[in-house]
């Protein structure tokens, strides 16, 4: 595929890539050449939060501070447009590239953001391969379903994910109905215990607790949270597919899939 | 006198009603209270027995106990300034309670959370009490309640900071303002026996409190033995605090600003102010706690904010006029 590559696209690609954000450390993994990629953050090699753990371990980590970024001496940087804002200017004052992605807020901006990818590693046919793939993938599960459980996602503090989150949508591409719509979330937000209850749904999805507590995480297994779920302990979900904009949401889908069946079995 | 009781006994009783219907589900004032006390198997039953009897419990129980613990140390120590929050009490039981969480001791055995953050209390009662001295001035009080809430904060902050979960940093604000958001009927039943136990340690000290008024000396003569005054003000301190802090949080101010206010109704006698502070506390905690759930129903406004705001001026107003007679 590379030599099917216009000579002029591979002489601009950047050779010495940083990522500095979870999501672009994935998908720049999933697409740079071998070398062009030298570095990706930490975080990218913490199993709770990285789908790519073996990959991203093969990589020196950075820590996302302009200081250890600059000493590495990259041609690209790839950030999220909510990475540590100071670090990212101090990068561009010193006269380096950066790329900021945005967060993918639905399942149709996971392509988007492949798209993007490809651009700035100078892959375009590569990302478009994995695009059309990934949309393939995706169309297998977006059949229609007569029968939507009710469901919500539930997380630390009392979070929820609505529609219009990419967490909602794979909620939504699994056949499911979300809690968190009916009671006015388009986006994230809090929703009261209380409001929850009222709701009465199916299932509680909610995520795997971190090691060592927390009080944040504590609600999550409230008595009304386990009243809910009724014999359905297991409905939780990994973070790691859920976060980033990548093909492994795919995955996430497809456990819920699972999920969905389990509470329409009889 | 009796009078009072009744005027504050109403107002609680009043507060933990309008706590129990007060609350982000639109749900009818009858068919609550109904589903509350019938049960059933609706959800209404499971909120109102699962979210919001526990929370008006613990607002009862717990401003009930730092009302008595701010009365108890005030009259001991004869010093209005004194309370539960402002001299590091309820921020050294927030440090036992954060260690206790993050070693796994509290998930240990179940009273492990509660009697951790006594432990903390119990020190910072210590401290203080060594640093101020029973006769000590308002000022060596005051400096000593500042060093060790100071110290407490910082090491509460560092191990939350420390901690390998990345909600915890985050929680600082919870052990610093304390809140009583999504607490279940655990929560009730881990605090409950430290608290009663310390209320009722610090009940016994009204007559000697009373006596103390005619200074030490004539309290002893009396038959009042300060020695055990003292242990029993320390260990009922360290309890009702400790167990109050370990499932809210440290909540500033209630001990500070309900026996002043309540002193002009009882005749200046500490003992009565026992009584009516732990009403006049849990009144005041109740109010508060309707007030974050008004104010910002989906923000969890911290209840230190409330309970700061309204206490602050006074502990300002107290500073100026104790300058002021000379103490």
């Amino acid at each position: 595929m590379v030599a099917l590559c216009p000579v002029a696209a591979i002489a601009d690609a950047p050779q010495r890539v940083v990522s500095m954000n979870l999501c672009t450390d994935q998908l720049a993994m999933l697409l740079a050449d071998e070398g062009q990629l030298i570095s990706v953050s930490r975080i990218a090699a913490d199993p709770r939060s990285s789908a790519m753990v073996a990959q991203a371990s093969l990589y020196p980590a950075n820590s996302g501070l302009a200081e250890e970024v600059f000493l590495m001496q990259p041609d690209l940087v790839l950030a999220g447009s909510f990475t540590a804002r100071a670090s990212v200017n101090m990068l561009e004052r010193l006269g380096i590239r950066v790329i900021k992605f945005k967060p993918a807020y639905g399942l149709g901006e996971v392509r988007d953001r492949i798209i993007e990818m490809g651009a700035a590693l100078g892959h375009p046919e590569r990302a478009e391969v994995m695009a059309a793939n990934f949309d393939a993938r995706l169309a297998h599960y977006l059949r229609e379903v007569t029968l939507r459980p009710r469901a919500a996602l539930y997380y630390a503090n009392g979070y929820t994910s609505g529609d219009k989150t990419l967490a909602g949508q794979i909620l939504a591409a699994a056949g499911f109905e979300n809690i968190a719509a009916e009671a006015g979330f388009d986006g994230g937000g809090v929703i009261p215990l209380e409001v929850l209850a009222m709701a009465g749904p199916d299932t509680v999805i909610t995520s795997r607790p971190y090691p060592a507590t927390s009080r944040s995480e504590e609600v999550m297994g409230h008595p009304v949270i386990e009243a809910l779920r009724g014999a359905r302990p297991e409905a939780a979900l990994t973070d790691s597919d859920w976060v980033c904009g990548t093909p492994f949401v795919l995955q996430a889908i497809a456990d819920m899939t699972a999920l969905r069946e389990e509470v329409l079995r009889p | 006198m009796t009078r009072l009781f009744i005027l504050l006994a109403g107002l609680v009783a009043a507060l933990f009603v309008a706590s129990l219907v007060v609350g982000p589900a639109q749900i009818g004032v009858a068919q609550s209270l109904r589903a509350l006390v019938a049960g059933g198997e609706g959800p209404v039953t499971l909120v109102m027995r699962e979210i919001r009897l526990p929370r008006a419990v613990l607002a009862l129980l717990i401003g009930g106990s730092l009302g008595l613990a701010g009365a108890a140390m005030q009259g001991y120590l004869r010093n209005p300034l004194a309370d539960p929050g402002l001299i590091g009490v309820s921020g050294s039981a927030a440090l036992g309670a954060v260690l206790a969480i993050q070693t796994g001791f509290a998930a240990g055995f179940a009273f492990g959370l509660p009697l951790a953050a006594l432990a903390g209390a119990l020190a910072g009662v210590l401290l203080v009490l060594v640093l101020a001295g029973p006769g000590g001035s308002s000022l060596t009080l005051i400096l000593a309640g500042i060093a060790i809430s100071a110290l407490a904060a910082a090491c509460t902050a560092l191990v939350l900071n420390l901690s390998p979960n990345p909600f915890a940093a985050n929680e600082i604000v919870f052990w610093m303002m304390g809140s009583l958001a999504d607490r279940s009927m655990v929560h009730v039943w881990i605090a409950l026996p430290l608290i009663v136990l310390g209320a009722l340690m610090l009940a016994t000290l009204a007559r000697g409190l009373d006596a103390l008024t005619l200074g030490e000396d004539a309290a002893e003569a009396m038959g009042i033995g300060l020695r055990r005054m003292r242990l029993t003000l320390i260990f009922g301190t360290a309890a009702v605090v400790g167990a109050s802090t370990a499932v809210a949080g440290a909540i500033g101010f209630v001990g500070l600003v309900v026996p002043h206010l309540l002193r002009p109704f009882v005749g200046a006698q500490p003992g009565r102010l026992l009584w009516a502070s732990a009403l006049g506390g849990a009144a005041m905690l109740l109010a508060a706690d309707i007030a974050v759930r008004m104010i910002l129903p989906d923000r969890d406004l911290k209840l230190g904010v409330v309970t700061a705001l309204i206490g602050a001026p006074l502990f300002l107003h107290l500073i100026y006029r104790t300058r002021r007679e000379g103490l």
